[in-house]
């Protein structure tokens, strides 16, 4: 009797760890798999839709979301939201060309001005999150309204960056083949995201961040710097934030009030979509850049189809999101009711014992 | 001696009534304006009708009064709905368009039918939140941010990216006055949806419900309570409300434009939520304190406009006010200003504290 349920309880252990590989890699899985399908669909359908250099757009026309793609994820493991990443884009964009056309300052300059902005509004958003305890979505959502005026009372107008170093930055290319080339925006993109694949999984730091986001209050208790880690997610959100704006004012050359509106959507999109648990504790930077790359598909095909308008791009993307936030819901309930399956099944182990 | 002692109790009584701060900033903003303009308060009647800024103001408060009855809800569930701007541009734009921008002032379709089609559409939007945050329990801003960002996109697909103006007379009468009447048709609009939405909070357990939930969703529900079902209907509210408040504000400018209809007016709904008293982590409400905050917030916006901010600045002032606002309200901001500024009475409470 004891053997027998002692093996039922490892055969369970076992299921169970398939379950959880399965759970735990599946979204990512889908989210790449539907990138590729997508991808050879649009190259049956479109005539000249599967070339290198359309693939290569993919990362020059969303270099500024992957980098934006990246700062959300981290604030969504930690289960916080930030929704200030589309106006903290179009503030670095209207700032930098205000400051390079109206104030003739040198780009390097100004670049390194914009990421220090970045960082502070970074920094004072997690200051009120954190240490004053307020909900992540008031503090964001009024930092987005902030951020939006700012940028309205930097200018109204458009902005055209004509700064020639700045302009022969933006226009750099970087050749692969004969015809095929990318940007130094995915260049920068890629660092970024391979620092953050660093952070958050070979340092102290990311592992907490992971911890936070499972359960918060064990985090505490377990003695972890949990406020100062939530403090320092913040930062490198609005860090990559600026970054993301430096990367949409190099794509635009322009700064203007209604730049990225929406983008923080794009951006949390992305991360779900990569698999990223809205509730924290689960997700990978790297399925990101795949949820990013997945909307940049979306977008080339409705540009390709030629008659749809381009709204349709933002619902395709809220209904993909949809989709993957009720897939992520069922996995979860899964996961929940395999763990209670897996309780009751140990504490029959130890009436047995 | 016993007068001022029953003074002193009026006096409690009022600065303790939840309604007293809101109504302290709402006066605020109008001591303002009465230095700055004096004309400010003058009310004429013209062709039987009330005319005059604070007339205007009210008129235009309408929509978001009625669009902060909502929030309120939904806010006192501890959620958010910031999808409501959208609504208000989907639900203008079916009106709209279905009423039609006919020249000669015809209409494709009745009046009143465009608006029962805008509200059950738009309510059946609410229904899809409702259901992501009840029962799916996806965090409420990421449920309702897609339907924020989508909403626009169909708004724009149901105008077909045009801005339709519409001829048609009636069209009017909701967002200014029904002929006949001495005021502004809002005005009416806000009492019926007031009065009823009291009732509901005052006369049934609803409120006492939707307060329990918001202080604690676990516990109300093991006490009985259906929390899933009252946050669903709290959502699919919001959307109505926002429906009734979309038609209102498509009417005011008599065409519907699906990119600026209620364009960030989620935020004037929440900061009236804010500005009327009520925590923003749900629990305990007040429908009158957003009511006023919702008077507040347009005086706000009419007086900003009057001194020459521009609509696209403006958000950058209102943030600034919800910001501190919800710091004021948090408890950490308190135990700072104690220790800061009256540290006898900080050093008191904790030795209290520590000795209990």
């Amino acid at each position: 009797m004891k053997s027998n349920l002692s093996t039922l309880n490892s055969k369970s252990f076992f299921s169970g760890f398939i379950a959880a590989v399965k759970t735990k890699y599946l979204t990512v899985t889908v989210t790449i798999s539907l990138f590729i399908v997508m991808f050879i669909l649009g190259s049956v359908f479109f005539p000249g839709f599967g070339t290198m250099q359309v693939f290569l757009n993919l990362f020059i026309d969303n270099a500024y979301l992957i980098a934006a793609a990246v700062g959300m994820t981290f604030v969504l493991l930690t289960g916080g939201i930030d929704i200030s990443v589309g106006s903290i884009i179009a503030l670095t964009c209207m700032a930098s060309a205000h400051l390079m056309e109206n104030s003739q300052m040198n780009p390097v300059v100004v670049v390194l001005l914009m990421l220090l902005m970045g960082i502070t509004i970074g920094l004072f958003q997690g200051t009120l999150i954190t240490y004053f305890n307020m909900q992540p979505f008031i503090v964001t959502l009024a930092g987005q309204f902030m951020a939006r005026g700012l940028t309205a009372m930097i200018s109204e107008e458009t902005i055209n960056i004509s700064n020639p170093d700045y302009a022969g930055l933006a226009n750099f290319r970087i050749y692969f083949g004969p015809q095929s080339f990318i940007s130094i925006g995915v260049l920068v993109a890629f660092i970024v995201l391979f620092v953050a694949i660093y952070i958050l999984h070979f340092t102290k730091f990311g592992r907490n961040i992971y911890a936070i986001g499972g359960n918060e209050q064990s985090a505490v208790l377990m003695g972890l710097p949990v406020k100062r880690t939530k403090l320092l997610v913040y930062t490198i959100n609005g860090f990559c934030a600026s970054i993301a704006g430096i990367l949409f004012s190099l794509y635009t050359l322009s700064g203007y009030t209604l730049h990225a509106i929406g983008a923080e959507l794009d951006a949390i999109a992305s991360a779900v979509i990569g698999g990223t648990l809205l509730s924290g504790g689960v997700g990978y930077v790297f399925g990101s850049l795949f949820g990013a790359l997945i909307q940049g598909i979306i977008q080339t095909i409705i540009m390709f189809q030629g008659t749809l308008s381009s709204w349709w791009t933002r619902i395709a993307v809220a209904v993909l999101l949809s989709v993957f936030i009720i897939m992520q819901s069922l996995l979860t309930f899964r996961r929940d009711s395999l763990k209670a399956a897996n309780r009751v099944a140990s504490s029959g182990n130890h009436k047995a014992a | 001696m016993p007068e001022k002692n029953k003074f002193s109790e009026y006096y409690n009584k009022i600065t303790k009534s939840r309604l007293f701060w809101p109504i302290m900033g709402l006066v605020l903003v109008l001591l303002f304006n009465l230095i700055r303009d004096h004309s400010f308060y003058s009310i004429t009647i013209i062709e039987g009708r009330l005319f005059g800024p604070i007339i205007d103001i009210i008129n235009r408060a309408g929509p978001l009064m009625i669009l902060a009855i909502g929030m309120t809800f939904v806010i006192a569930t501890g959620g958010t709905d910031i999808s409501v701007g959208s609504v208000c541009a989907i639900s203008g734009s079916i009106c709209a368009s279905l009423v039609g921008g006919n020249f000669s002032g015809e209409t494709k379709n009745p009046y009143f039918l465009a608006i029962l089609v805008a509200i059950v559409i738009c309510t059946a939007l609410g229904t899809w939140n409702g259901f992501l945050v009840s029962k799916l329990k996806i965090q409420p801003i990421v449920a309702t941010l897609i339907l924020m960002v989508a909403g626009r996109g169909i708004a724009q697909l149901i105008v077909q990216g045009q801005i339709i103006t519409v001829y048609y007379k009636p069209y009017a009468y909701l967002g200014a006055f029904i002929p006949g009447s001495l005021f502004p048709t809002a005005i009416y609009i806000v009492i019926v949806f007031g009065a009823l939405a009291l009732l509901a909070v005052k006369k049934t357990s609803f409120g006492l419900f939707l307060q329990s939930t918001g202080i604690n969703a676990t516990a109300s529900k093991l006490t009985g309570i259906t929390v899933s079902r009252l946050i669903f209907f709290c959502y699919t509210f919001s959307a109505f409300c926002a429906a009734v408040a979309g038609v209102m504000l498509s009417s005011q400018i008599k065409a519907a434009d699906a990119n600026n209809i209620g364009l960030f007016i989620e935020m004037d709904a929440i900061l009236s939520v804010a500005l009327g008293g009520n925590s923003l982590n749900g629990g305990k409400f007040s429908l009158g304190g957003s009511i006023v905050g919702a008077l507040t917030i347009q005086s706000l916006t009419t007086t900003m406009y009057a001194v020459g901010v521009t609509a696209q600045q403006l958000p950058f002032i209102k943030a600034v006010v919800v910001i501190i606002i919800c710091t004021i309200q948090t408890e950490e901001f308190r135990k700072l200003f104690m220790k800061l500024f009256n540290k006898d009475r900080w050093v008191k409470n904790e030795k209290q504290l520590v000795n209990s």
